[in-house]
């Protein structure tokens, strides 16, 4: 456009290069932008990581060395892993009836997975604090089923169960979208194989929703692997994660390079998680649950 | 073919999961007590009048309205026009370009927090709600792109050429046709944009200053610092300014669907 | 692939009704003996009930009341996959994470047939539908025809007594449409099986089927085969639905008189409401009354449109009221001074016109 009035009428772009040049202009604020706000600091960091206090690898060898750093990134791992197993336990047949269910309670159905997601982060974990706080409803039903006045709040277990509730929409959405897509006639061809309703289940439908499987679990092993609110709100500092010693790090004791390197850590290990699964599942998987997320039921 | 019955059981039961926890809240921002006691023993509204009256509370929820309307333009802004942007790449520039927009969304808070904070520590950009709005930006630019370039992958592509063919110019036919059409998508974006920034936490508590407060971390401060209960009363608003758009959103659009068949 | 034993593949349908809670009923009262060997076609429009009985005979859909017997069994309480019934899906249903050949050795492995029998099925089998070669592919690296052909090999290669096809033939372009059939003419010829064969595509069903059944609204509204459904169609809806027809909505008078419009014809019968039926080819043109044989049945008509279509030509006829109709004759058996707009006399031989129930209600 800018072509248009500066160059004299024969030199101008043709009417597809014109738009082209547009197109980029367009696109130049937001990559500008997140260059300046995202990309810039973590290559900084990322600097910060093997420069600070002293050059070298200093920092990421303590992350494999000190005792305490080693016993919070086993648990975040292991919690991470817990919520991600649970998640599609949870998940997958919740999905499943979502593809089985008639428009109206799909609807439904896809509504009461995104208002969790979409609602306060911090009123869902409050909601949590009350419900597993001494003598509060969880630990009575615990209670009822012979568990005993088992101590919720501040442990562990009571960041598992609030990370999986909290984290369960990224799961359901990638799983529904690959199901949506597989040919219900699929299995009823296996049944008139030969195939029982189940094995013909196991062996044609499983498969061909694994990537979608993939997708959720991955994404939501990723997120897992990042949390803070949930474990700084329900755990305690004896039951700590990744997020709130990177927290402690930078925030309160000012050491860049060292909460850098657990951060750069994250970062590698959420992008080799992801590249896995994008393997897996091609590269829909976890765009497409971005696009569920956003789009609802738009698709 | 038929759902078994152990099926929907599970399915009920997970969706009970999903959302019978957080209404939790509502009830409890209705108590009279000082604790966090549930059920509650009596009613009262003393936090909703705490959470309207108390200059902290008040002055969190200003703050959090503020950066998520500057969160939400600037966003909006840039994403839309990133969105329609994209569009004119070759296919291996616009993977590239839109893997690189929505990479915020993929990327653990927890990191683009701590890179923020010490970007912005160093450039004396920390306990500004400017500040923090500028980061929500970052978080908040893959859903307006979403939703934008969802609206505009819908469209006929012809239309864009019967435009030109009609004799507009290539900015004629983008604010004529393009913008319009994309506008819904541009106006869920924006309200994605600004409910992004409204509930985020993390990189507000790290970029947070005593003059820098919105209100999750008001939130998250009255539990984790002393026991407030007027975070009954937020979680129940929140709930409200969070949820109820959405859940809007979702009947509007299946009533869309559903009419459309 | 060995010769099923005689008898094993007749399938008998008696009374097979369904309803979906307390909706009305989409099957209603169907009784069809089906003969080993043979091949029926449930012919109808969307909606008739047809592929709702096909998935009742596959176990798919649960019976509301009536019998499913297959050779003399009763197998109503069977779940599908002990059927050993062969299904042909309209989208192939191939599984697509499997190769053509995991997807024809799939009912194999199902029945724990040995693995070197196996590999000896499948390579017969593919011979059979001419894709030798092709068995490491991807469906999805197949064209619609051989997908087809993968669907229908997997579905004969554990000799089942009976293969039922459900509009197999609709996801295909016109040409790939024909070759196909006669595909399918062949396979039946080749594996004497019983074919229960679903479209709503009435010419499909004429050159395929042994038997066409004739669906509307739940019920079989005619069974017989393809000639004698179309020479005596019985119903309107028949009539209407299977060729090309010129219909007329008068009434049989007492004395053998059919009248309609102010026309009086020669018809045999008992007198009542029918509707008379000629065949497009079974009519004639003539430019005059006076050139009309003297014991035709003869009525004035207006030409609508004229077209030539090398081996015949097709004359459409506008009779003033009621439905509009055609005539198809040699190409040269009319005047060339015929004009869309020009008066004729149609005509046709008595012995050529059907009578033809109308439908109860306004319910077609």
């Amino acid at each position: 456009m800018a072509a248009d009035t500066a160059a004299p009428p024969k030199r101008t772009l043709s009417p597809s290069g014109r738009r082209r040049v547009g197109g980029l202009l367009l696109l130049l604020p937001a990559l500008v932008a997140l260059t300046l706000f995202f990309v810039l600091p973590l290559l900084s960091i990322i600097v910060d990581s093997v420069t600070d206090p002293e050059p070298g690898l200093g920092n990421y060898a303590s992350l494999f060395t000190d005792g305490y750093t080693l016993r919070v990134l086993g648990r975040t791992l292991l919690v991470a892993l817990v919520v991600t197993v649970a998640g599609v336990l949870l998940a997958y047949p919740y999905a499943y009836m979502m593809t089985l269910a008639g428009p109206s309670v799909r609807a439904v159905m896809v509504t009461v997975v995104l208002v969790p997601f979409w609602t306060s982060m911090l009123a869902r974990n409050f909601a949590w604090m009350v419900l597993m706080q001494d003598g509060g409803v969880v630990q009575g039903v615990f209670g009822l089923v012979g568990l005993g006045d088992v101590t919720l709040l501040g442990t562990t277990t009571a960041v598992t169960i609030s990370m999986t509730q909290v984290l369960l929409p990224f799961m359901v959405l990638p799983m529904f979208s690959v199901m949506q897509q597989i040919d219900r006639r699929l299995t009823l061809a296996g049944q008139s194989l030969g195939a029982s309703r189940f094995s013909s289940f196991r062996k044609v439908y499983f498969p061909l929703s694994l990537p979608g499987v993939a997708a959720g679990a991955s994404l939501v092993f990723v997120l897992a692997l990042g949390f803070y609110v949930t474990p700084a709100l329900l755990g305690s500092p004896q039951s700590s994660m990744i997020a709130q010693v990177i927290s402690v790090r930078t925030r309160d004791l000012l050491d860049f390079g060292g909460g850098g390197a657990m951060g750069v850590f994250m970062l590698v290990v959420t992008l080799a998680v992801l590249a896995a699964s994008r393997r897996l599942t091609g590269p829909g998987g976890a765009a497409g649950a971005a696009h569920a997320i956003v789009g609802g039921n738009e698709r | 073919m038929t759902a078994r019955p152990w099926l929907k059981i599970v399915a009920v039961l997970v969706g009970l999961f999903l959302t019978v926890p957080t209404l939790v809240v509502i009830p409890m921002s209705f108590s009279s007590a000082k604790t966090f006691r549930f059920p509650p023993g009596g009613w009262s509204l003393e936090w909703y009048e705490r959470l309207f009256t108390s200059p902290e509370w008040t002055t969190a929820i200003v703050n959090s309205l503020q950066v998520g309307v500057i969160t939400a333009v600037l966003a909006t802004v840039l994403g839309t026009a990133a969105a329609i942007g994209v569009t004119t790449l070759g296919e291996r520039a616009k993977g590239l370009a839109v893997g690189f927009l929505l990479s915020p969304i993929i990327i653990p808070n927890i990191l683009i927090a701590l890179v923020i904070f010490t970007t912005f520590l160093r450039i004396g950009l920390t306990g500004s709600l400017f500040g923090i709005a500028l980061a929500h930006t970052a978080l908040a630019l893959p859903f307006v792109v979403i939703a934008v370039t969802a609206r505009l992958q819908g469209m006929d592509p012809a239309l864009r050429k019967a435009g030109g063919s009609l004799g507009a110019p290539p900015f004629a036919v983008f604010r004529k046709i393009t913008l319009p059409l994309a506008m819904p998508g541009v106006l869920s974006g924006a309200v994605l944009a600004f409910i992004s920034s409204f509930d985020e936490v993390v990189i507000s508590l790290f970029l947070q200053s005593p003059t820098a407060i919105t209100l999750p971390v008001q939130m998250f401060n009255s539990v984790t610092v002393q026991i407030d209960p007027t975070i009954s009363a937020a979680s129940s608003l929140m709930v409200l300014v969070v949820s109820v758009p959405i859940l809007l959103a979702q009947v509007v659009g299946a009533r869309r669907g559903s009419r459309g068949k | 692939m060995t010769t099923p034993t005689p008898g094993a593949g007749r399938i008998e349908l008696t009374s097979l009704s369904k309803r979906y809670g307390s909706g009305p009923l989409v099957v209603d009262d169907v009784t069809i003996d089906i003969a080993s060997g043979e091949f029926v076609t449930l012919l109808g429009p969307s909606g008739s009930g047809k592929t709702t009985t096909l998935n009742m005979i596959a176990g798919f859909t649960e019976v509301s009341s009536g019998r499913i017997r297959l050779g003399g069994r009763d197998i109503a309480p069977l779940p599908p996959h002990k059927r050993d019934f062969g299904m042909v899906f309209q989208n192939y249903a191939l599984f697509p994470h499997m190769t053509v050949t995991q997807n024809i050795a799939f009912p194999l492995r199902e029945r724990k047939v040995p693995k070197a029998e196996i590999a000896r099925r499948v390579e017969q089998v593919l011979e059979l539908v001419d894709l030798t070669g092709m068995g490491g592919r991807r469906p999805d690296e197949l064209s619609g025809g051989q997908q087809q052909r993968v669907a229908l090999a997997r579905a004969v290669v554990f000799s089942p007594s009976v293969l039922l096809l459900d509009e197999p033939l609709s996801a295909l372009d016109r040409k790939l449409r024909q070759s196909l059939q006669q595909e399918i003419k062949r396979l039946h010829e080749e594996l004497k099986l019983t074919f229960v064969f679903v479209t709503h595509d009435q010419d499909e069903a004429m050159s395929l089927s042994d038997r066409i059944a004739v669906f509307n609204n739940g019920r079989v509204e005619r069974i017989g085969t393809p000639a004698d459904l179309y020479r005596n169609p019985g119903t309107r809806f028949v009539a209407r639905f299977l060729g090309e027809s010129n219909l007329f909505e008068g009434s049989l008078r007492p004395g053998g008189v059919y009248e309609w419009g102010g026309h009086k014809w020669a018809a045999d019968g008992t007198p009542g409401e029918f509707d008379l039926v000629v065949r497009p080819e079974r009519l004639r043109i003539a430019a005059t009354p006076a050139e009309v044989p003297a014991d035709a049945n003869q009525v004035p008509a207006t030409v609508a449109g004229l077209y030539f279509q090398g081996t015949h030509q097709r004359i459409e006829l506008d009779y003033g009221e009621g439905p509009a109709g055609c005539a198809v004759l040699p190409p040269d058996a009319v005047g060339a001074d015929l004009r869309p707009g020009s008066g004729v006399t149609a005509y046709w031989d008595p012995a050529h016109q059907v009578l033809v129930t109308r439908p109860n209600e306004e319910n077609e």
